[in-house]
């Protein structure tokens, strides 16, 4: 089949720049053909180069004595004793879930999944950051519903427990909502897999399902923004075989104790060429592949549909070639394609043939090794203006504008939808600031959180980047877990403006003093940029993602508050207004500055939960809402009533940080009061558990009624 | 006592029925779906949770004509003792060892929650452990859970009381609020709600304990 001729045209569709087009014809030394082009667009676009960020990307603290491996693979790999490792990453899909809902956010969720048990690690949490637009906007219905039931659809399906996550809406989100998806699987420390190819005329073979035209063009379109043409990007999303999936982890486990598999890397992003191009180059290798030999689902596909399909459930590795035979047989029993598709070769050279015509002979280790890197300009953020004052609002009138609103409302409607159970090991399901799952078969156990407060980013990207680990940190803390690590989801507007770039640049910032601070280093990551519609750019959004370990489960702190307990809050009283959820949902209001994250505080405090934890029955972090939301709460979910003796909007709303509330007995904070002297850390009592009302200063409603109104508003929305 | 818990590519609570069946004291034997006998002296016969097929065509259904399950209606007809437990009630339900089909829940979505179970029949080996009336919460995760039989089958359901469990809230529309129904020799239990995952008072709780136990007991006794 002929190809078409390389037109300036053809070089701008596929999201190659005029100067990046000079770069190839300087590196090849001539016109390149379709499929090479095609190639060098998959290995160049934003989503898998990282063109933009990957300057800022290398100052984040990766590095600690917990890790085992950092970002670069296929996903951060962390410690936890017993010669036992946890292994994760979040990642996003945002911009196929806005197109379409169901299947855009199954393939986020099977995407991440594929990047753990490629590790050969078997996944067993799983937790979706999610932000959509404001409620009222008519595509948000569809697009809740549409994405909850496409996470719950795949990860249900596959077997995973998801045991967290966020739920948000604003309006900045309206032309593109955000789709993290976070995986943690757990593997032996001496039996950890990576992509790196070794030794020359080794097997390359080609694992899992066939390869259709779908998602040709997938990445390029995620590095784009969107325009009125968004409908036609349909056929760039991927459809999603989660039964194809769980029969592909378990064959790729089973096959890792083969000893068959030298290097192995899963098709993601650009499928095919991305994860040739991966292996040779991590091993300085080259690839050839023979595309007559790829398993195919549909009829004559050309070379350049094949080498970019993003056909999911797809594997390649290298193979030890003694063991072909043994590694054949495996994925016979899952009735799954293994297909011999190439070798390693010890030319610096991507060789692709199909037909037998070479369609594409390309330098491999310039492929990625030469792709473009842009320090973009960025501007920084402005300090943010004073702020008008507040004026005092009714304290329940205050939380009720809050329960009353689908950010802050209970969100059992979206998490019902999910298996948040199967494997057994759950011991916190969603729905308490981090979930925790059992290792199997041991007394320890894994928490998990992710966390951001776009609001604040936008108002102050350094404290609005610190925040969100700081938050992470505190929900790990407040279940007793101790933070191992981070992953970090990246998502921003177009970094071609300054000012979106200065708001990447000020995060990071932020983010990295944060985990340095807090020794929770970043090993592993993901960008997504270009979340714009028609110029109008999404809330910056570093979603972190944070693993904690608890060596003992009666480390645990899983209480809940009882008639009787003391309500006692950790930190300073409140006072911050600025970038407040009260400001937002009372006043509709967004002004101010973030709340300024005292990180030195965040360590003091976190430890001082952790290592009083018998002190304590129930604890919670203070975040959006401040103290009256968290403690309404702690005090809906045990089904008692609570009164706290703050009056006013600062103290009872204000979003102050390094803060956790907790409930407990009489006797037990007078413990934790003498604890808290010793080790400097502030303490007071805010006031009890009891009775049947909910008391702020000096407002009161039946708890009972606010129950109703926090436990239905979402289902009204969106059911 | 020993049990067998069958694979299906799909399935995804083997590991954790086996876990359960473990701790009832049960030796438990692992049995991929393409084995065409079950290994010998089975007790009981689990089917796990899971997506044995994907759930394409039925659920169930393509687990139903597979190898092994031939081999488990021989076992069940020969009076052996088998329990389905979610997508293993599907397969029960589509290899007619139990009447009925589970449907598309009535909420149209999957619903996880705990939930409440009505203990409706104690008169069967899986039962025993439990009087007639106990309130229990167990887990529930399923799309299709809706449990739907003719009129005829019904009445003979409840005439023979061989409803075992019903819910207290019903989470997707099955009549009756049912739950979980036997067989006639009622040495088959089908069921959506998962006892498996309430064995462990740091995961579920253990109101599903007393099931596996009940039925060790009543295996020892036999």
């Amino acid at each position: 089949m002929t190809e078409p001729a390389i037109t300036p045209e053809l070089i701008e569709a596929h999201g190659l720049k005029p100067d990046e087009y000079e770069r190839i014809l300087e590196i090849i030394g001539r016109t390149p053909s379709f499929t090479e082009l095609g190639i060098f667009s998959a290995m160049w676009n934003e989503h898998c180069s990282y063109k933009s960020s990957k300057i800022h990307l290398r100052k984040l603290p990766t590095e600690g004595p917990q890790v085992i491996c950092g970002p670069g693979e296929n996903a951060g790999i962390v410690d936890i004793g017993d010669g036992q490792c946890v292994v994760f990453k979040m990642e996003s899909h945002n911009h196929p879930s806005y197109i379409e809902p169901y299947q855009g956010a199954a393939t986020g969720v099977g995407g991440i999944l594929r990047d753990v048990f490629t590790m050969g690690a078997r996944p067993i949490a799983a937790m979706n950051a999610l932000s959509f637009g404001e409620p009222s906007h008519p595509k948000t219905r569809q697009l809740v519903n549409g994405v909850v039931e496409g996470i719950g659809g795949y990860g249900n399906c596959f077997g995973v427990p998801t045991v967290g996550g966020e739920v948000r809406f604003h309006p900045a989100y309206n032309g593109n909502c955000l789709v993290n998806a976070f995986a943690a699987g757990l593997a032996d420390t001496d039996a950890i897999f990576y992509s790196a190819a070794s030794g020359i005329g080794m097997p390359v073979v080609y694992l899992g399902a066939k390869t259709g035209r779908d998602g040709v063009g997938g990445a390029t379109m995620a590095s784009a923004e969107f325009d009125d043409t968004i409908e036609e990007k349909r056929p760039t999303v991927q459809v999603g075989d989660p039964f194809t999936e769980k029969r592909l982890m378990e064959a790729t486990l089973e096959l890792m104790q083969t000893g068959a598999v030298i290097s192995i890397q899963d098709m993601g992003a650009a499928g095919l060429t991305c994860s040739a191009v991966e292996m040779g180059d991590k091993g300085g290798l080259g690839i050839k592949l023979n595309l007559d030999a790829v398993p195919q689902r549909e009829e004559n596909m050309t070379a350049y549909e094949m080498m970019l399909s993003e056909s999911q459930e797809r594997m390649l590795m290298v193979l030890n070639p003694e063991k072909e035979a043994e590694a054949r047989a495996v994925f016979e029993k899952w009735d799954l394609d293994f297909a011999i598709v190439g070798e390693t070769i010890a030319e610096d050279r991507f060789l692709v043939m199909h037909g037998n015509e070479t369609k594409a002979d390309l330098p491999l280790a310039n492929l990625s090794g030469s792709a473009p890197e842009y320090d973009r300009p960025w501007v920084e953020t402005p300090p943010a203006a004073e702020m008008d004052p507040v004026p005092e609002i009714d304290a329940i009138d205050g939380l009720k504008s809050l329960i009353a609103s689908p950010n802050y409302a209970h969100k059992s409607w979206v998490w019902e939808q999910y298996d948040t159970m199967v494997m057994a090991d759950t011991v916190v399901a969603p729905g308490a600031g981090s979930g925790v799952v059992r290792v199997h078969g041991t007394e320890k156990a894994l928490a998990f959180t992710s966390d951001v407060t776009p609001r604040y980013v936008k108002a102050n990207p350094y404290e609005g980047g610190k925040q969100a680990v700081a938050e992470a940190y505190r929900n790990l803390s407040a279940k007793g877990a101790l933070p191992l690590a981070t992953t970090d989801n990246l998502n921003f507007g177009n970094p071609e403006k300054p000012e979106i770039m200065g708001q990447f640049v000020g995060a990071l910032k932020g983010i990295g003093e944060a985990c340095a601070a807090l020794n929770t280093p970043i090993v592993s990551g993901n960008v997504s940029l270009y979340n714009e519609t028609d110029g109008q750019g999404i809330l910056p959004t570093p979603t972190i993602g944070a693993v904690g370990l608890l060596d003992n489960l009666d480390q645990l702190i899983d209480g809940t508050a009882r008639a009787g307990h003391v309500a006692l809050m950790i930190g300073p009283e409140g006072a911050h207004l600025g970038q407040s959820a009260l400001l937002a949902e009372a006043f509709s209001r967004e002004d101010g500055d973030a709340p300024h994250v005292d990180l030195a505080a965040e360590k003091a405090h976190g430890d001082f939960i952790r290592g009083n934890a018998q002190f304590i029955d129930a604890c919670t972090d203070l975040a959006d809402g401040g103290l009256a939301l968290a403690a309404f709460e702690m005090a809906e979910a045990a089904g008692v009533g609570v009164q706290i003796d703050a009056a006013g909007n600062g103290p009872l709303f204000g979003e102050d940080q390094a803060r956790y509330l907790i409930a407990c007995s009489f006797d037990k904070a007078e413990a934790l009061m003498v604890a808290a002297g010793q080790a400097g850390v502030p303490i007071h009592t805010v006031g009890k558990f009891g009775g049947d009302t909910v008391t702020l200063g000096g407002s009161s409603a039946p708890l009972s009624d606010l129950s109703e109104t926090y436990r239905s508003t979402f289902a009204a929305n969106f059911a | 006592m020993k049990a067998a818990v069958i694979t299906f590519p799909g399935s995804n609570c083997d590991r954790d029925l086996a876990v359960a069946f473990e701790q009832a004291g049960f030796d438990v034997a692992r049995v991929w779906h393409k084995d065409t006998a079950l290994p010998s002296g089975v007790d009981v016969v689990g089917i796990p949770g899971g997506f044995s097929f994907g759930d394409y065509l039925r659920c169930g259904a393509i687990a139903a004509n597979s190898p092994i399950c031939r081999s488990v209606v021989a076992h069940a007809e020969a009076g052996g003792f088998v329990l389905g437990i979610c997508n293993g009630f599907q397969v029960l339900c589509e290899t007619g060892l139990l009447p009925g089909v589970l449907m598309r829940n009535a909420g149209l979505k999957f619903v996880c929650r705990n939930v409440g179970l009505t203990v409706a029949s104690a008169e069967s080996a899986f039962t025993s452990g439990y009087a007639q009336g106990d309130a229990l919460v167990v887990p529930v995760a399923h799309h299709d859970g809706n449990y739907n039989v003719d009129a005829e089958g019904l009445a003979a359901l409840e005439a023979e009381g061989r409803v075992a469990f019903r819910y207290t809230d019903n989470p997707n529309g099955s009549m009756g609020d049912i739950a979980g129904v036997l067989s006639e020799n009622r040495r088959v239990l089908g069921m959506m709600p998962h006892p498996e995952r309430a064995v462990d008072a740091q995961h579920g709780g253990t109101d599903g304990a007393a099931m596996f136990k009940g039925l060790a007991e009543a295996l020892v006794s036999a």
